[in-house]
């Protein structure tokens, strides 16, 4: 064999492999190992990064993301506001190329193979895996009959996946007249971000308070009470925005009549709105269901939490929104991002042939805008506890911000800063 | 080339695809956590403190003030109150090996 022969085969490892050349050691780490992510929010954007740095760059990388940048959610409530702008909040996918060696798709994936260990790309392609990681966030569940008429999704949005919708909130609030109400209304828990709908309230009502002072916010919270950082929200409701914000808890949204912004409940009157912006019930990202991997409830899907692999199929790791998530953890993109390092770490020690790091420690932070600059947080600390085989909050780590501040603020945006360069860059 | 160069230069590959990486250690998969707001390795964006190359006995110092409460804090008082102290030297003892 010649040496540019040579070089070839290590190119193609499976080949070596199939000559049975490296008898364990295409398993073990060789040049040929392949993982493929699907999805580039905090989870598979860090995932796929992660792989990479933990692997020396020698396990090849391939993420798949429909959408040519990335768009924070975290952050994205400063929009609807008038606080800040999309391009703040929007990072290019280019560094995780560029920096990393991560081959950056921009396509959707169709279908997923367990068996042959395939994707098959929405364009026609097909891609071989040896692991792949899952991390297509939320999609929406089908409970709301007026959503699925024609254009009723354009008209009464959502706006909880950051990007276009983010925007036509915004001009649906400033085509508002001075007067009319904005209302909002929250899915059971769990959803993504719990904090992320009260936090929107504060944001429309400092955008009424200044452009639209008659106006008025109604957050209809299908939950028995307010689910995140409560008397931190109260608070500011009461300090900031009294007379403006109104709660309504146990408000379980059965359908919408998009056409007249009427939302309806299950037990209390129809309520008509000048914005209505429904957050519905939310399950693990299609693929996710689609593959049959949302083993709890049909909605959310089961993991090994040392590794992230899916507990319906091998070599198939979910992480983010999309996981059934063990006690106390949000659905966060904080959390995402640690779910992407802890999984990265397994991946490569599996493919390396070795064991997973058997001690996943990581923490959370959330943090809330409740004015234009002032913050609370909530923070947790999460570990494995291996008899449990499940995530444990720490007793007596983690808690609540003491009092909205501006100095959380600059925190706040700091964070953003650096979890999106952890995430991306 | 025969059987036995084959086998030798398959042998030489696997044992360089191993040496290229070592085992994910647990201590950089800890600190890889802190990286969320810290920095990747600790190199921070502006407005969050920078953990790389510092000295390891000052970081390790601060972090167990913040988990006795005797350093004002935000948050981190809450997060390091999370770790054992000996987990605590061990991250500060990952970052202090970074490059800044």
């Amino acid at each position: 064999m010649k040496r540019r022969q040579f070089v070839q085969s290590i190119g193609a490892g499976s080949a070596l492999a199939g000559l049975g050349l490296m008898s364990g050691c295409a398993t073990t780490g060789g040049s040929s190992a392949k993982v493929v992510v699907v999805g580039g929010g905090f989870g598979g954007a860090t995932a796929a990064k992660y792989v990479r740095l933990f692997s020396n760059n020698s396990i090849d990388v391939t993420l798949i993301e429909p959408n040519a940048a990335f768009v924070s959610c975290p952050m994205s409530n400063l929009v609807v506001g008038g606080h800040s702008t999309m391009a703040e909040i929007t990072t290019p996918y280019s560094n995780l190329s560029q920096r990393h060696g991560v081959k950056v798709v921009r396509d959707m994936v169709d279908s997923i193979d367990p068996v042959k260990r395939t994707v098959k790309l929405a364009s026609g392609g097909e891609l071989p895996y040896d692991r792949l990681i899952l991390s297509p966030g939320i999609d929406f569940m089908p409970t709301l009959p007026g959503m699925a008429k024609a254009g009723a999704a354009d008209k009464v949005l959502h706006a909880w996946k950051a990007g276009p919708q983010t925007v036509a909130l915004r001009q649906q609030l400033e085509a508002l007249p001075d007067g009319g109400t904005y209302a909002i209304s929250i899915p059971l828990a769990p959803y993504r971000c719990p904090p992320g709908p009260y936090e929107r309230a504060c944001m429309v009502a400092s955008y009424f308070k200044v452009a639209k002072p008659k106006s008025k916010v109604v957050i209809f919270d299908a939950n028995d009470d307010i689910t995140s950082k409560k008397g931190l929200f109260t608070k500011a409701w009461n300090d900031h925005y009294a007379g403006m914000i109104e709660y309504r808890p146990k408000h379980k949204l059965v359908d919408v009549d998009a056409a007249t912004n009427t939302l309806k409940f299950e037990f209390n009157d129809d309520f008509k709105a000048g914005v209505a912006n429904v957050l519905p019930d939310m399950r693990a990202g299609n693929i996710a269901v689609k593959t049959g991997l949302a083993t709890a409830n049909a909605r959310w899907c089961e993991v090994d939490f040392l590794t992230f692999e899916s507990k319906a199929q091998k070599n198939i790791h979910v992480l983010g929104d999309s996981i059934q998530i063990a006690p106390a953890m949000p659905k966060s993109g904080h959390m995402a991002n640690q779910h992407g390092k802890t999984c990265a770490a397994a991946v490569v020690s599996l493919l390396q042939g070795k064991e997973a790091p058997a001690n996943p420690l990581y923490a959370n932070t959330c943090y809330s805008f409740v004015t234009a600059k002032d913050v609370v947080h909530v923070a947790s600390v999460h570990k494995y506890d291996t008899e449990k085989k499940t995530m444990v909050a720490v007793p007596g780590a983690g808690g609540l911000s003491s009092a909205a501040s501006e100095i959380e603020g600059a925190y706040a945006k700091a964070w953003a800063r650096n979890i999106w360069a952890d995430s991306l860059a | 080339m025969g059987n036995s160069m084959k086998w030798l230069a398959a042998a030489a590959l696997c044992a360089s695809a191993i040496g290229a990486h070592a085992q994910v250690n647990q201590t950089r998969v800890w600190a890889a956590a802190c990286a969320s707001c810290h920095g990747t390795d600790g190199r921070a964006q502006p407005g969050m403190a920078a953990l790389a190359g510092r000295n390891q006995a000052e970081l390790q110092k601060i972090l167990l003030e913040y988990k006795a409460g005797t350093r004002p804090a935000t948050l981190m008082h809450q997060i390091s109150k999370g770790y054992t102290d000996e987990q605590l030297g061990q991250i500060a003892g990952y970052f202090a090996a970074q490059k800044p």
